[in-house]
């Protein structure tokens, strides 16, 4: 049976999206990760102003409850009732919800500072995601592609890095380049810190990815189409950006959504360090690892721990099977009918 | 098979001296104040003893001086801890971290494996999706809240075991269980995920149609190929649990290895620094060493392709 090659590329489009489609989990995930982001975005008006309101009245350190107990006079000074009025009835609304998951020690409502906490974590986990695919992706390829006694010396060298302990890695690189970008982004010692964070968990995440680019693209090197490319006279760019690229994405973005729940639980372990996101700045690993200390096992603050680990639960759980269901999508072989 | 083991070893060798001299390098470019110890600052000529003492003024002379100590095991003095030698405190916490490692590592696999395996043959059953998810959550918990779980279950709620602490075999249990949960995790995925490929096989179609039982198709036909990726996996894990997690031993209160990996990069302390990391990659190395023993010695066509 012959059919035009554009036939079957929109056929194979389709057949994947068909795939993805028909596995509950993996549809399941992507529709609880989009409500996850359309909200913690859609509320980002109130809770960048909210997440740092602070409170020492008694009645505000609360164990959580749906209805609100906490009147805008419980913060006094600390937060403005003139400020609220900007769009009263929405921010009313959003005012109901601050008791939901109770308040932490320094009476700050633990809803209002776990949407934005999870954005963050997200944009750590991304932006580290992001950077380990290009490195990675670029250096294996480019292994693949040079060959020979340069493929040799890059993967030997993936190798020694493999050999050093990540945690310390991350470390030295976190403390090499703080100073230097801190006083680069002079100012701006928040973005800085953040852009320090990112660069380190994302420079040591590269390696596997770039192990596993390089596989794909010398097994690609081999294939028919390639070869044909290449006795026409293309270009090794062109090879790359025509043929190799398009036919390793599928690879690298399963890859990406694996990576990004790593970060996130990296940056967490960072947090726990004291050497992540700095207070007042929430990220669910911070979050997270000032609740294990606020929660002595004798006073039971146990909402403290409970909701953001809730919260980094549901997200990395939705991208482990968003992963999972574009791997099978991707790759039918994996998704097979087995014997038994 | 001599001349495969021997070509590992001396890239073993290379391996080695190449993450020594990248770790030394990293050590000497970045800024740090060793010798400062709290917010009072010492006077010039102090400092500048203190760094010769050390060594610490003539980069090459450090180099090869440690360089020379090492290969004795003596990994001279730590610039912290100012009456131990790098070698005392190694010695002293690894023991303690090989000990909650390897139990738990081998926790992991009796766990992990046999999980895999059931989740793989009853796939999309509910058995196999709530297996999957309790390993994703077993994932996508940190270390310090499962830890911290467990605590308060076994030591408040029901105190059938000490807070923290080590000597006794009561202070065992929590620190590897908590130690082995992500390695069940992906011990478990790595298990399903081959199985999966191995059961789809023709290898197994055969053995099916020449009728061997359902259970020994599982247990021993289709395990024995897919263990080998579990194996390439468990090398560096055993390395990583050995040397020790600084979570695991800050929420038990456990004097392991994994506090200082943290405690020496945070300290800018370059002999600990290099000692952590040279028994880390002798370790990952050596075990990786054996893995690839196992290897050929499971898998022949290893050898064959030599």
């Amino acid at each position: 049976m012959q059919s035009g090659a554009a036939d079957n590329l929109v056929h194979t489009r389709q057949s994947r999206w068909s795939r993805f489609r028909a596995n509950r989990l993996a549809m399941v995930s992507l529709f609880v990760f989009a409500s996850v982001l359309l909200i913690v975005l859609t509320t980002l008006p109130w809770t960048t102003r909210w997440y740092n309101i602070q409170s020492l009245d008694s009645a505000v350190r609360a164990a959580p409850m749906i209805s609100p107990v906490v009147t805008f006079e419980a913060y006094g000074v600390a937060l403005n009732p003139s400020e609220v009025s900007g769009w009263p009835k929405l921010s009313r609304l959003m005012w109901q919800t601050t008791s939901w998951m109770g308040h932490d020690d320094l009476g700050r409502s633990l809803f209002h500072r776990i949407l934005p906490a999870t954005l963050l974590s997200l944009i750590i986990g991304g932006c580290a995601a992001f950077i380990a695919v290009v490195v990675g992706s670029t250096w294996g390829a480019a292994a693949a592609l040079l060959g020979g006694r340069a493929d040799a010396v890059m993967m030997r060298m993936v190798d020694v890095l493999y050999s050093l302990p990540y945690i310390l890695m991350v470390i030295l690189m976190k403390v090499a380049i703080t100073r230097p970008l801190t006083s680069l982004l002079d100012g701006h010692a928040m973005l800085a810190q953040l852009i320090i964070l990112i660069v380190a968990i994302g420079g040591v995440s590269w390696l596997t990815l770039a192990r596993v680019v390089r596989g794909q693209v010398l097994s690609l090197r081999t294939q028919p189409f390639v070869e044909a490319a290449r006795a026409n006279g293309a270009g090794v760019f062109y090879l790359l950006r025509r043929h190799i690229l398009p036919n390793v994405a599928g690879p690298i973005v399963i890859y990406a959504t694996l990576v990004i729940p790593q970060a996130i639980l990296q940056e967490s372990f960072l947090s726990f360090l004291g050497i992540g996101v700095q207070q007042p700045i929430p990220s669910l690993g911070r979050l997270a690892a000032d609740g294990v200390e606020a929660v002595n096992a004798f006073v039971g603050f146990w909402w403290l721990i409970a909701y953001p680990c809730g919260a980094l639960v549901v997200t990395l759980i939705a991208l482990n099977f968003i992963g999972d269901g574009l791997r099978d999508a991707i790759d039918p072989k994996s998704a097979q009918e087995t014997l038994l | 098979m001599i001349r495969h083991l021997t070509r590992r070893l001396t890239w073993a060798m290379v391996t080695l001296i190449a993450v020594y001299v990248i770790t030394f390098f990293m050590v000497v470019m970045v800024p740090g104040q060793p010798f400062q110890q709290s917010d009072r600052n010492m006077p010039i000529e102090v400092e500048r003893a203190l760094r010769a003492q050390y060594s610490m003024d003539n980069n090459w002379l450090y180099f090869w001086e440690f360089l020379g100590g090492a290969v004795k095991l003596d990994f001279g003095p730590s610039f912290t801890y100012n009456d131990w030698t790098c070698t005392q405190i190694v010695a002293h916490a690894l023991p303690i971290s090989a000990t909650i490692g390897i139990l738990a590592i081998l926790f992991a696999v009796l766990v992990g494996v046999p999980l895999g395996v059931i989740s793989a043959s009853r796939r999309n059953t509910w058995l196999d999706v709530s297996i999957v998810s309790g390993v994703l959550i077993g994932i996508s918990l940190p270390t310090f809240v499962t830890g911290a779980a467990l605590l308060a279950v076994f030591t408040v709620a029901w105190p059938i075991l000490p807070i923290g602490g080590w000597g006794t075999l009561q202070h065992l249990p929590l620190p590897v269980i908590t130690l082995s949960l992500p390695f069940i995790a992906y011990i478990c995925r790595l298990t399903r995920m081959a199985m999966l490929d191995a059961l789809s096989s023709d290898y197994i179609r055969t053995a099916i149609a020449k009728g061997v039982s359902p259970h020994d198709v599982l247990w021993t036909h289709a395990l024995k190929v897919a263990f080998l990726p579990v194996l390439s996996y468990v090398g560096p894990a055993t390395a990583q649990a050995v040397t020790g997690s600084f979570v695991v031993e800050k929420v038990f209160g456990v004097p392991g290895m994994g506090q200082h990996f943290v405690n020496a990069a945070l300290n800018a302390d370059a002999g600990l620094i290099m000692s952590t990391v040279l028994v880390f990659s002798v370790s990952l190395i050596s075990l990786n060493f054996v893995i690839d023993v196992l290897y050929a010695w499971l898998d022949p066509r290893i050898i064959m392709a030599y």
